[in-house]
């Protein structure tokens, strides 16, 4: 994936990413921020700028090309049969469209219901989700509705068609705790209800510990390290991995104890070209980290790196 | 919302007291006055202070005050010292002919305005962006009588597809009940005066919707913009919309609420009266009549006249008020 500004050198921001989600399984794409983990779910839903951004490769959903789909085709498949929730339910429902509105649009387009049919159907959306009163709730409008209520009305609305395939991109960032755990608990019935497939985007250790099946580490735009959920927790490779894990904080330690971060900050640039993008930063660096670059290597548990963590500190994250 | 409008109202009081005050001795602060302007330069004062007398002018202007304001309460203006009407008849005259140009021009502004903005910004950066920011700049820039003349120069000159100027053509046999000439052709069944009134109104609608329309432009390419970058419009293109839905309900829904703030005060300059326009095509309206009752020193045509804009003005503020609470929701809520 390619960004590209005029005056300026194009952008290879995410490079590599490859993965596959089967139906029913839950796949989390893990790295700090700045990483490419959205863009890469909005590049698989075609949903970024076409001016400016150039994406290769491809994206086959169920045996159909989306990247080559027409604009009016992959249409009628957002929505349907490929959804998402998006990080911020603050700002991703329109403030001057009553609530219902918005989530009987996606059932008028795509099912063909007419508004009556739809408004029923949105009640029982609604409360599936866990949302109390939900015929009042679609009178009204984002405003008055709470972040974790807003949130599951996104969930709601995305669920809607039974999609096949539902990107969850940081579904809880921006909720309280309390509610993150809620609105977690609510993704991983409904997955495992209607079988679809979820792709998980997070930064947060903790939720991949607890909803996963595979997990993807990116770093700087690629994968560093692809493995199920439990061999990535209890044996991580890739010193990144490893880092991530040593920087969650824990109460079985005694207080006072330091986080141990991971030195220094990702790059602007994406420094794949010469050496390992992760070297600066990395306390396995060897002599060929900054002189070559590494491939992603192995097959279930999959590596990008020469010099990879022995055995890694086995360490438990409390599962959200 | 009832609420709100009642105070809006009520607000209306105060405000009208304070410039009645303000418009009384202003009017009677400019040089010279009405026996003098009616008489001309080689009056005597004899003949000066016998009219002074005839209008009242010669008591304390606390006295004409109250007179006046005691006869503003039962409807009466009074009568012009230039025309001998009395106000009230002049008002009903001249401003029906303001409305009708004033929201002639803002359909133009608005109708063309909105869809070159949601263009622009749609293809922002491309050469239709550049040409309709040119173009809106160019609009506001342009002097008001040049373009009149230009309009007329071209069209009703040279084309002779449009009148030159006026109201309707005097050829016409038609009748003027409300005095909006538009609507009386229809109601008196008179399609081809109604025809007629709507052709004098192009071109100077043309010429006093210009700067509305640039405005217009520039606000709507503005806020779309910023909208087509709003969170809930990725959301609403992630559920596979059709571009008609995601255009009116997400973008331009939420996209026009600066616009309606825009236009409401164009409205309002408007309403009071295009002196430029309106002399550039004859037309009989608002602001042409204030402006020779200026060089009348008309006292009891500006008092009126300028009160009853400031009525205008702040019905029409209170309309957008209104419009910008059905439109969002958050303002109904506060």
């Amino acid at each position: 994936m390619v960004f590209r500004q005029r005056g300026r050198p194009d952008v290879r921001a995410v490079d590599g990413v490859g993965f596959s989600v089967a139906p029913g399984e839950t796949v989390g794409l893990v790295g700090e921020s700045g990483c490419g983990k959205s863009v890469t779910s909005l590049a698989v839903m075609g949903l970024l700028p076409r001016r400016g951004v150039r994406v290769e490769g491809s994206v086959s959903f169920d045996g159909t090309e989306l990247l080559s789909l027409p604009p009016d085709k992959l249409r009628t498949l957002r929505g349907r049969e490929l959804a998402v929730v998006f990080q911020d339910p603050m700002t991703s429902l329109n403030p001057v469209v009553p609530v219902g509105t918005q989530v009987t649009e996606v059932l008028v387009r795509h099912r063909g219901l007419n508004e009556g049919e739809a408004r029923k159907e949105a009640g029982d959306l609604l409360r599936r989700v866990g949302i109390p009163d939900p015929s009042r709730r679609l009178r009204e409008y984002p405003h008055q509705l709470s972040g974790g209520m807003r949130q599951r009305a996104l969930i709601a609305t995305a669920l809607a068609c039974r999609p096949r395939l539902l990107i969850a991109d940081e579904p809880t960032t921006a909720l309280d705790v309390t509610i993150q755990a809620q609105i977690l608990e609510l993704l991983k019935t409904l997955v495992a209800e209607s079988g679809t497939a979820l792709i998980l985007i997070t930064h947060d250790l903790g939720v991949v510990a607890g909803m996963c099946d595979t997990v993807h580490v990116m770093y700087a735009g690629r994968i560093v390290e692809r493995a199920s959920r439990h061999d990535l927790f209890g044996a991580p490779r890739h010193p990144y991995t490893g880092g991530l894990l040593a920087s969650v904080p824990r109460l079985d330690q005694p207080r006072g104890t330091r986080l141990e971060p991971i030195a220094g900050s990702p790059r602007d640039t994406i420094p794949w070209d010469r050496g390992c993008a992760f070297a600066p930063r990395c306390p396995n660096r060897v002599e060929e980290c900054t002189s070559a670059t590494p491939e992603l290597l192995g097959g279930h548990h999959g590596l990008r790196c020469f010099n990879p963590l022995r055995s890694g500190p086995v360490r438990e994250v409390t599962p959200r | 919302m009832l609420r709100f409008v009642v105070r809006r109202l009520t607000l209306l009081v105060p405000i009208l007291l304070g410039l009645s005050i303000l418009l009384f001795l202003w009017v009677r602060a400019l040089p010279g006055g009405p026996a003098e302007a009616l008489l001309g330069e080689r009056a005597t004062p004899e003949a000066v202070a016998r009219v002074k007398r005839l209008y009242g002018l010669d008591r304390p202007w606390y006295e004409q005050y109250l007179t006046w304001v005691g006869n503003v309460f039962q409807g009466d203006l009074g009568v012009s010292s230039r025309t001998q009407h009395p106000v009230v008849e002049e008002l009903l005259r001249t401003f029906p002919a303001t409305v009708e140009l004033a929201l002639t021009a803002m359909i133009f502004a608005v109708g063309v305005g909105v869809p070159l903005g949601y263009l622009a910004a749609r293809r922002h950066g491309t050469w239709v962006d550049h040409l309709s920011v040119a173009g809106s700049l160019f609009g506001i820039t342009i002097p008001v009588f040049f373009l009149g003349y230009m309009l007329k120069f071209v069209f009703a000159e040279k084309l002779g597809i449009l009148p030159t100027d006026g109201r309707q053509d005097p050829l016409i046999d038609a009748e003027h009940p409300t005095g909006f000439y538009v609507l009386d052709g229809l109601v008196t069944g008179n399609p081809e005066a109604a025809w007629d009134a709507v052709t004098h109104l192009i071109l100077p609608a043309i010429a006093l919707g210009t700067i509305p329309l640039a405005i217009v432009v520039r606000i709507t390419r503005a806020s779309v913009l910023d909208v087509l970058h709003e969170d809930y419009v990725r959301t609403a293109e992630a559920k596979g919309l059709r571009p008609g839905t995601i255009r009116g309900r997400h973008v331009l829904r939420n996209a026009l609420l600066p616009v309606v703030t825009v236009v409401g005060l164009q409205v309002g300059l408007l309403l009071g009266g295009a002196v430029l326009t309106e002399t550039v095509f004859a037309f009989p309206g608002f602001g042409k009549f204030v402006a020779d009752s200026i060089a009348a020193r008309d006292y009891a045509v500006l008092q009126g006249f300028i009160l009853f804009t400031a009525v205008i003005f702040v019905l029409v503020n209170l309309l957008v008020d209104v419009t910008y609470g059905l439109v969002d929701p958050r303002v109904r809520a506060a």
